[in-house]
């Protein structure tokens, strides 16, 4: 048995040693609001937090989570309250089809906690998550309009 | 019957009428749960999310496009398809503009096609593609929410025993002029439903929207910031299982035999599957668990006949086409211009290229479902639910009211979501397990290696001049792939592809070319290599775009003439094409001196019924490195139903079509696609993304699309910006790997 914290929730699930934590969350423990869009930690749909830094699930194993304190997007804010980030994302109309929009959104939070008020530089150095619809310009307007706040 | 399943392979729609032995058949409304218990069949109604036409709902159906519940909440039933375009907030928009309701009150449904059929196809087309969502239906769901209105206000004036001329409706509250009562949806749409609906229904003028017409926010955004947002690929279901498939990595190839001996051993895995001729699944507790087994099935392929085809073996064939005479095709011809060229004091010529590209949807292909001896259901992302209900009718060998689809939010379409290879794959693994719903997800990888591509063409371009430097002659030759002829052979006509001319045709309200030559010859050699091609966010137009917009500026600056004069000149018969282009020019001041190092390029076309134009700026730096600062476009789409969500379709056709642009290329190697993931086919990511300004200037009369239009004039606008800053003329895509240093 592996054992997760999730969200502030232990979970003891069974799965092999090469199981990527993405597919543990998804798969075994249930939460789906992250995504898969890549699997080569190319996309960032996937991402997630791991001790407070964004990680991107699909190419690290669950096995490495063990005794590690995971956020998923489900578990961002505190239930029935919603984070700065999402609170900008509602605001904004940031999402179009919204696939990408978990992990951009736990990409951007992780962001915030280091630079609360990032320059456009920075977003662009560290947003790297791909959205196929094409939301960039909104997202840049959402984070600078969270900054501060997050 | 048949001609629902006919219309798998059909995009042209109006011919469509479905048999109404369908409806007779059996799958009455309320009868969506057949199998399973009560608990299974209450989760699987979660995902149906059409649970007021499960007849559960306390509350009334007034017309079959609104639901009204006591506490006066408004069901407004979409049929499209959403897959990020917004299509669901503006068709509601729409209905409630008619309707008079209270916005705040609305929240949306989607109907099945299995409820449309035994209906008799009350919400008439599904279809989501060449952005037709909202334009192609905007007549009949605005009656579907006038009916209501009428309806509902009836009901009130019955109820009070006045005339109905006295009351009027707004914000859902019905109110009776000379007494001053009022009574508000909720409260009479018992009664309304009973009401025979009106004959005449008149529609109002659109300058007296308030719903309608505004830049309201979607109504689906909250899920999507918190994870609560159901997709395809997240469906559950009691007792599902998962599969992991690995088709034939070449097109037309097949499975001759494979070794699961080792796959079969492995954790979590319950059964290895052939399906169809060319592919074997691994079906199996988890996802992750299959796709493991999956990469570890042997499998023997017959490659087939196409094993030997690469990318150059697919442009020697093209460049045959460039100048042939066998299997050509004409689209627009006026004078005679191989003459007036023959004739020419000038003459100037140029060949470009376009590659296979890929739709790289978000979400990747998948499909969950559950097929007992009697009845087959699926659960996916479609953005046609009648030709995913015929798919899965022809796969599953039950007629179709025996079937249904139930259709979730779409993680991106792009058009890959118009044909159904994964529902039929899927439905083929169920059949083999029957009784127990499988989800079938493609990885990455076979998404990227069996998807549907943009299609290959080349294009030759010549164009003349007389003496006075006055364009006499022009003469496009396209060489490549026909979709048509891959989709749906039975629509070519004599042969001919006539959806290849997008944005080339002499008359119509698809796409009008714009230019006015005195001799012009636009013609197709069709060669069609075995690549499927398919409908890809702005389709033929994009590569026509393309080459037009760019020779366009060539044959400008080969007589040194502006290239904004220089396309005037030529619009002046089509002032709609011109308005949209001076716009551009105007806001990017052009004519006026750019910022230091910036440079501009400009391009126009129309589609899907809208005009679009682009001034693109950009920068080259001493070593060849592009940054596209900014780009003003706008569009002219007719009635803009929500001009705050037609600035993100903008800004997001630009993110797509300059990621093809820069990046987008599928090559072909040994007969398969070589890349695989977003490491090998890179697309655009936020550094990249220019500041996009729109300008939304609908000027009434007509509906153009929203959703692909401004894709077309992106690349163009942009490769002539370039050619402005450093005198190359890209003429093949993508730029990846070209030198951009100066000339
Ligand atoms: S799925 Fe992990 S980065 Fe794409
Ligand atoms: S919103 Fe669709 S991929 Fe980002």
């Amino acid at each position: 048995m592996t054992r997760l914290n999730v969200n502030g929730t232990s979970h003891d699930i069974d799965v092999a040693d090469d199981t990527p934590l993405l597919w543990a969350i998804r798969e075994w423990i249930g939460l789906t609001g992250t995504k898969y869009g890549c699997g080569v930690a190319q996309c960032g749909a996937c991402t997630v937090h791991i001790d407070g830094q964004p990680v991107r699930s699909c190419l690290y194993p669950a096995v490495a989570a063990v005794g590690k304190k995971v956020v998923t997007i489900e578990g961002l804010a505190p239930k029935g309250k919603m984070h700065p980030v999402q609170k900008a994302w509602v605001e904004g109309d940031v999402p179009q089809c919204g696939y990408c929009q978990s992990g951009m959104i736990m990409a951007v939070a992780a962001l915030l906690k280091t630079k609360p008020k990032p320059t456009d530089a920075d977003i662009d150095s560290a947003i790297t998550n791909i959205c196929r619809c094409g939301t960039y310009q909104q997202i840049r307007a959402a984070v600078h309009a969270a900054a501060g706040n997050a | 019957m048949t001609n629902i399943v006919s219309r798998i392979t059909s995009p042209e729609r109006r011919s469509f009428l479905v048999s109404t032995s369908a409806a007779a058949g059996g799958l009455a409304l309320g009868m969506v749960l057949p199998f399973g218990n009560e608990a299974q069949a209450a989760e699987r109604a979660n995902y149906s999310s059409d649970t007021t036409l499960l007849g559960k709902t306390p509350g009334n159906e007034v017309t079959a496009w609104v639901f009204i519940k006591p506490d006066d909440t408004v069901v407004i039933r979409i049929a499209r398809s959403e897959m990020g375009q917004g299509t669901m907030t503006g068709l509601a928009q729409l209905v409630a503009e008619e309707l008079d309701c209270d916005w705040a009150k609305v929240t949306t449904e989607f109907p099945t096609p299995g409820q449309n059929l035994a209906r008799n196809r009350p919400w008439k087309d599904f279809f989501t593609a060449g952005s037709r969502g909202i334009r192609a239906s905007n007549e009949f769901v605005r009656q579907g929410g006038a009916t209501a209105r009428m309806m509902l206000v009836q009901a009130a004036a019955e109820k009070w025993k006045v005339p109905v001329a006295e009351c009027s409706a707004a914000s859902s509250v019905i109110t009776h002029g000379p007494s001053g009562r009022k009574i508000s949806y909720g409260k009479v749409a018992a009664a309304a439903a009973k009401i025979e609906p009106p004959k005449e229904v008149k529609l109002k003028d659109s300058k007296d929207w308030k719903i309608a017409g505004k830049p309201l926010k979607r109504l689906d955004t909250a899920p999507k910031t918190n994870g609560t947002l159901t997709y395809s690929i997240d469906v559950k279901l009691p007792g599902m299982l998962c599969a992991a498939i690995r088709d034939c990595p070449v097109f037309g190839g097949t499975v001759k035999s494979f070794d699961a001996a080792k796959a079969e051993k492995m954790r979590g895995v319950k059964k290895v599957v052939q399906v169809g001729k060319s592919a074997v699944a691994v079906v199996a507790d988890h996802w992750w668990e299959a796709k493991v087994a999956c990469d570890a099935v042997t499998i023997d392929w017959d490659l087939g006949p196409n094993a030997n085809v690469s990318s150059a073996s697919i442009a020697a064939i093209l460049k045959e086409g460039l100048d042939a005479s066998t299997n050509t095709y004409v689209g627009n011809e006026n004078g005679d211009a191989k003459a007036a060229i023959a004739k020419g004091v000038k003459k100037v010529e140029a060949v470009y290229a376009f590659p296979y590209q890929h739709h790289a949807t978000m979400e990747p292909m998948n499909a969950t479902a559950l097929w007992t001896a009697d009845r087959c259901e699926v659960w996916t992302a479609t953005q046609d639910g009648e030709v995913a209900l015929a798919a899965t009718s022809e796969s599953s060998g039950h007629p179709l009211p025996k079937c249904d689809v139930h259709k979730l939010p779409l993680g991106g379409g792009f058009g890959r979501r118009t044909t159904h290879d994964f529902v039929i794959q899927a439905v083929g693994i169920a059949k083999q397990m029957p009784g127990v719903p499988v989800k079938l997800i493609w990885s990455r990888e076979e998404d990227m290696t069996h998807g549907r591509y943009h299609p290959t063409t080349q294009c030759k371009m010549t164009g003349s001049f007389d003496e006075n430097n006055n364009l006499t002659g022009l003469h496009m030759r396209i060489s490549g792939q026909s979709i048509i002829a891959f989709v749906a052979p039975h629509n070519l006509v004599n042969g001919k592809d006539p959806f290849t001319f997008q944005g080339l045709n002499a008359a119509g309200a698809e796409g009008v070319f714009g230019y006015t030559v005195p001799n012009l010859l636009i013609d197709h050699a069709m060669r069609n290599p075995h690549i499927p091609p398919h409908f890809w966010r702005g389709v033929n137009n994009n590569q026509n775009s393309l080459y037009l917009e760019s020779f366009m500026d060539e044959l400008a600056l080969s007589v040194n003439q502006d290239p904004l004069e220089f396309r005037r000149k030529l619009l002046k018969d089509h002032p709609k094409h011109l308005a949209v282009l001076n716009a551009v020019a105007e806001r990017a001041g052009w004519g006026k001196p750019a910022p230091e190092g910036v440079f501009r390029g400009l391009s126009q076309h129309m589609g899907y019924g809208s005009y679009v134009a682009a001034c693109a700026e950009v920068s080259v730096s001493k070593e060849g490195a592009l940054k596209i600062h900014r780009i003003v476009a706008a569009t002219d789409c007719g009635y803009a139903v929500n001009p705050a969500q037609i600035e993100r379709q903008i800004a997001g056709s630009f993110a797509y079509g300059l990621s093809a642009m820069l990046f987008g290329e599928c090559t072909v190697k040994d007969g398969a696609i070589e890349q695989k993931n977003f490491d090998t086919y890179r697309v655009m990511r936020i550094n990249e993304m220019p500041k996009v300004e729109a300008i939304v200037m609908p000027s009434g009369g007509f509906w153009g699309g929203v959703g692909e239009p401004t894709i077309f004039v992106a690349a163009p606008a942009v490769l002539n910006a370039i050619a402005a800053a450093t005198g190359k003329r890209i003429r093949q895509l993508p730029i990846k790997d070209q030198d951009l240093r100066k000339a």
